[in-house]
């Protein structure tokens, strides 16, 4: 259910220097008492994207969107919003209108009352009003609650209320903080792929704050990652996931099997890496920026590593010592679509290697306490440096 | 967001009207002059007046004793009260019972005390009990309107109490009686106590009931009070007044720090 | 009640359940619920009975008695009343006395249009409690413009009602008890909003102390506090001396209807801050926000989000004004003048210094039902509307 790309890959507005942003975060800081629960982030943010800002508690993902919704005031630092410098504009004459995670819905006001309550505020007519209600109400799938409050709803109908609540005003820009986050698994699959289609119909720029990593990925066109108040990367989410730029990211995205591990090789167009950790040397099809001697980290996702029951024939242009480990199955997870393996190497050290279960009830599948070999090609890890 | 000025200074001036006369009456207790509110110099000649007083001190005494005596007579009922409204969910007469709580909640002092009074004649010629009126009538009074007061305190914390904690005693083998003592009453203990201080000070303060139901030779303190003031100033009771503003600035202070000083659980 | 008699019911159950019951460790509350038991009371029963019986001795009986003094007259003599019931010469015979309630109405004049506006009054207020609840469901700007014009209309009818009428003294005392604690009450609402607003708004060291100094007057006794204030108000008190001060000549404020609109407002105030401030504090501030994001200003913001959600909190906190207010003595004994006649203060008179007790007993019962039945009333809409939600 990712987002389309709608632009072709070299009309992604970020991929090019010469496009305006929309959204401008320039060294954006911002302290409570002695913590800087937002320390100096710059990002641009392009017209039509869905953003998402990823993160754990405490990251200040959603200390950034209350800045840019004008509900705290940056320390230091200055936010553009299509041009116009937002310091000293109040929430309330901003072209930005958010989704609360708690949804915020006025419970003393019916259904009609909450997504006509920002209209009102702007003068708009009453008959305009309520057609500009019924429409909403349409996107939303939602006619027919207009005089419900908010008590009478369930989750899933609070939350296209909220939505709708905050579309009304045509925002250039709409800020959701944990859009999803009060839903069941099975409603928030359903919702991430409507608000994709509402957000691509309306064309209206989103930055979403999510904490859930999956949600970021199936939504975004791009996503942020925020640790500790800091942006640690930008990037489309393929890139986010196959090419992590630290080990924050790659542990933090998906799970990754991680080694320590010292260069032994180093040419421009392929770096072998002795770990110890690991029990075999890694081949890396590609020139990294690093030194012979240098220490550094290397991660590979669970799913890039083969098991097999007999040592495999080298993968074309692998040195044959090197990518290949025997271990011994000591745990399975059979989780349905995949099965997690638990493997413990000849040192010690386990690895978490998944399978993708193609076949149903395979007999042959590599079982509990088999001995096995585990490979991967040479393009399959990260050298991390930092 | 920025803040406009107005919630502050109306908030100031509220507080102003709170603690200004209250303040000015404790300024006049140390005034020289006996006879006029001007102020003519430091003195502490009320405080010696008020020692000299035939009849302060001794009611305040009485009062004392007559509101300790009722607030525990009113914690034991309030609290079996309070309990069997919310434990008990069903039983013959609960809904009298609550109404009957809020009721004397909202009771105005003058019906609740003439009605006790009739009903102390009229039980004195019918049983011959209780022979005239006195301290005994007022604790029975005052019992009586701390009871609903103590019951909606208690009944308040008891709500809040996770009924699966008593659940959990009950399932590791206590029987009713020691759950309660065990589990509820340790967990409740805070809303008995500032339950019964409510009722001591509710029974200090009380003028209109004691009024009506006390007898010859038992006035208490607020009746003293009265009759003083009636007239007009009288500084001895600035100096009462302000001995007993300091008793309790101090320990709603204590409390406040003592709750500051918790540490509260963490937020989210 | 009736408990008594569920009581020995339910304790005969117990017995014969009694014998069945596994063995336990002794302990001496094991006895004693024992002995309990075997006497045919369980522990549930006495929980309920103490304060169920003692509620009922010393609360409802006493209503009942004094109904039924209000039904007799004065006499001189200990006590100072006739028996309702007599027995002369072998037939019990019971007398009952309306004079006592006839007497609290006689003596009055209605206007000439009385009834007439009466009935206008009562058929408009059913016509605007028609279109209201008609409307409640989807409330239109307009309609409640129109439901305000005839509330607006029944009020003045209520007060030419009142004012053509000339009522005797008991009527007049209960009707200027009603002014007293309504206006009172619209001042402290107005004097206490921004007060408990602004605690619930504070930063959090500072609540803890506003609020510290909101309830200190709680503890503090009430009869103090009004004395207080009437030495603050007094002819040569601080408030005219600051007015000397700047050439002000000294204002008379004590012993009149002001000082008295002062003294309940001063003293009731605490207890219309406290519940609007929980109520307030409970107030999600995710709301203000969307407001503000939905392009609303402060003001706007306080009067379509805050208010109407606070209103819970409003009338609770108004109640405990009003209520109390309506029956007070002190107050007016104390900072009113002679002509300040409140309902407490002349049933406070009629038997202290007039020993009439029929009397005195037929105004409680009056004021019984004018104020604490109908509170008690609304307050079980009110919880009816909140388990409905």
């Amino acid at each position: 259910m990712a987002k389309k790309p709608l632009l072709a890959a070299d009309t992604r507005p970020w991929r090019d220097s010469a496009a305006k942003p929309f959204v401008r975060i320039r060294n954006v800081t911002k302290k409570f008492g002695d913590i800087a629960a937002v320390a100096d982030v710059s990002l641009d943010i392009y017209k039509g994207e869905l953003f998402c800002l990823l993160g754990g508690s405490g990251s200040g993902k959603s200390t950034l969107l209350r800045m840019l919704a004008g509900f705290e005031q940056p320390t230091s630092g200055r936010i553009e919003i299509d041009g116009q410098d937002m310091s000293d504009v109040p929430p309330y004459n901003r072209p930005v209108n958010m989704m609360f995670q708690s949804y915020a819905l006025f419970p003393h006001m019916s259904v009609a009352q909450n997504i006509a309550y920002g209209l009102k505020r702007d003068g708009m007519p009453k008959a305009q009003i309520d057609q500009r209600v019924a429409e909403l109400l349409q996107l939303v799938k939602l006619t027919g609650y207009e005089s419900r409050k908010p008590h009478q709803l369930s989750g899933g109908q609070r939350q296209r209320v909220a939505l709708a609540r905050a579309l009304a005003k045509r925002p250039k820009l709409l800020l959701l903080d944990e859009p999803l986050g009060a839903l069941d698994k099975k409603l928030r699959e359903e919702t991430q792929f409507e608000l994709v289609k509402i957000q691509e119909t309306l064309g209206v720029t989103f930055i979403v704050v999510t904490h859930d990593q999956e949600e970021a990925m199936s939504l975004a066109t791009r996503i942020g990652v925020m640790n500790q108040g800091e942006i640690v990367m930008v990037g489309e989410p393929t890139e986010i996931y196959e090419f992590p730029n630290s080990r924050f990211v790659a542990n933090f995205i998906g799970s990754a099997n991680m080694v320590e591990g010292v260069v032994t090789e180093d040419e421009p167009d392929h770096v072998r890496i002795r770990s110890d950790e690991m029990g075999t040397d890694i081949y890396v099809d590609h020139g990294v920026d690093c030194s012979p001697e240098q220490i550094l980290w290397w991660a590979i996702r669970p799913e890039k590593i083969v098991l097999t029951r007999d040592k495999p024939a080298p993968q074309p242009g692998t040195p044959a010592d090197a990518n290949i480990v025997k271990g011994y199955v000591e745990d399975i997870a059979y989780l349905g679509d995949m099965t997690v393996y638990q493997v413990r190497l000849d040192n010690g050290r386990y690895i978490r290697v998944t399978k993708t279960n193609a076949l149903r009830g395979d007999p042959d599948a590599i079982s509990w306490d088999e001995t096995v070999w585990a490979s991967w090609a040479g393009s399959s890890g990260s050298v991390l440096t930092n | 967001m920025r803040r406009s000025i107005f919630l502050p200074v109306a908030a100031t001036l509220g507080f102003l009207f709170l603690y200004a006369p209250i303040i000015s009456l404790v300024v006049f207790s140390f005034n020289a002059n006996r006879l006029v509110t001007v102020w003519s110099g430091f003195s502490t000649q009320s405080y010696v007046n008020l020692w000299n007083d035939p009849q302060l001190l001794p009611a305040t005494w009485l009062s004392l004793q007559i509101a300790a005596v009722s607030a525990t007579i009113a914690l034991v009922l309030g609290t079996l009260c309070a309990y069997a409204l919310v434990r008990f969910r069903r039983f013959r007469g609960r809904t009298v019972l609550r109404a009957t709580v809020s009721a004397s909640l909202v009771m105005p002092d003058v019906i609740t005390g003439l009605a006790l009074l009739l009903l102390f004649v009229g039980m004195q010629s019918l049983i011959g009990w209780p022979a005239g009126r006195g301290v005994m009538t007022i604790i029975i009074a005052h019992s009586t309107f701390c009871t609903a007061y103590i019951a909606v305190v208690v009944q308040s914390r008891l709500i809040d109490l996770d009924l699966s904690l008593e659940e959990a005693a009950m399932d590791l083998g206590a029987t009713p009686v020691r759950v309660f003592f065990d589990v509820t009453l340790p967990i409740i203990a805070p809303a008995l106590i500032s339950g019964w201080l409510l009722a001591f000070t509710l029974s200090l303060d009380d003028l209109v009931i004691a009024s009506f139901v006390s007898g010859p030779g038992s006035s208490t303190l607020p009746m003293v009070i009265f009759s003083k003031i009636r007239l007009g100033v009288a500084p001895e009771v600035n100096a009462l007044a302000t001995i007993i503003i300091g008793f309790v600035a101090t320990g709603v202070l204590i409390t406040t720090l003592l709750q500051l000083r918790r540490p509260r659980p963490a937020k989210n | 009640m009736g408990q008594l008699g569920w009581l020995v019911g339910f304790g005969a159950n117990q017995l014969s359940s009694f014998d069945a019951a596994p063995p336990r460790r002794p302990q001496p509350w094991t006895w004693v619920s024992g002995a309990l038991a075997a006497a045919g009371i369980s522990g549930r029963a006495l929980v309920i009975a103490a304060p169920a019986a003692w509620m009922t001795l010393f609360f409802l009986v006493p209503l009942a008695v004094v109904f039924g003094i209000s039904l007799s007259v004065k006499q001189f003599g200990q006590p100072p009343f006739t028996d309702l019931l007599t027995t002369d010469s072998g037939t019990v015979q019971l007398t009952l006395h309306l004079s006592n309630y006839l007497k609290l109405i006689e003596g009055s004049t209605l206007g000439p249009n009385f009834w007439t506006q009466i009935i206008v009054f009562l058929l408009v207020g059913f016509v605007a409690f028609r279109i209201g609840r008609a409307v409640a469901k989807h409330v239109e700007p307009v309609a409640l413009w129109a439901i305000h014009a005839v509330a607006i209309v029944a009020i003045v009818l209520l007060i030419a009602t009142l004012y053509t009428t000339e009522f005797n003294v008991y009527l007049t005392a209960f009707l200027s008890s009603i002014r007293f604690a309504a206006i009172s009450t619209l001042f402290a609402v107005l004097i206490g909003y921004p007060m408990a607003y602004a605690i619930a708004r504070a930063p959090d060291r500072w609540r803890n102390i506003l609020l510290m100094l909101v309830i200190l007057p709680f503890w503090t006794s009430f009869l103090l506090r009004v004395y207080a204030l009437s030495g603050f108000m007094r002819g040569e008190g601080v408030i005219n001396q600051l007015l000397g001060t700047v050439g002000i000549p000294p204002l008379v404020m004590l012993q009149t209807d002001f000082a008295v609109y002062v003294g309940i407002v001063y003293s009731y105030l605490p207890f219309f801050v406290l519940p609007l401030y929980t109520n307030l504090v409970k107030l999600d501030p995710s709301l203000l926000e969307a407001s503000a994001d939905l392009g609303a200003r402060p003001f706007r913001t306080f009067l379509s989000v805050t208010l109407p959600l606070s209103m819970s909190g409003v009338i609770a906190g108004a109640m405990l004004v009003f209520i109390p207010a309506i029956g007070e003595f002190v107050i007016p004994s104390l900072l009113g003048g002679p002509g300040t006649q409140m309902i407490g203060r002349i049933l406070w008179d009629e038997f202290f210094a007039k020993t009439n007790w029929p009397r005195a007993a037929a105004l409680a019962v009056t004021l019984l039902v004018i104020v604490v039945i109908p509170f008690m009333l609304m307050q079980r809409a009110q919880d009816a509307v909140v388990a409905g939600r």
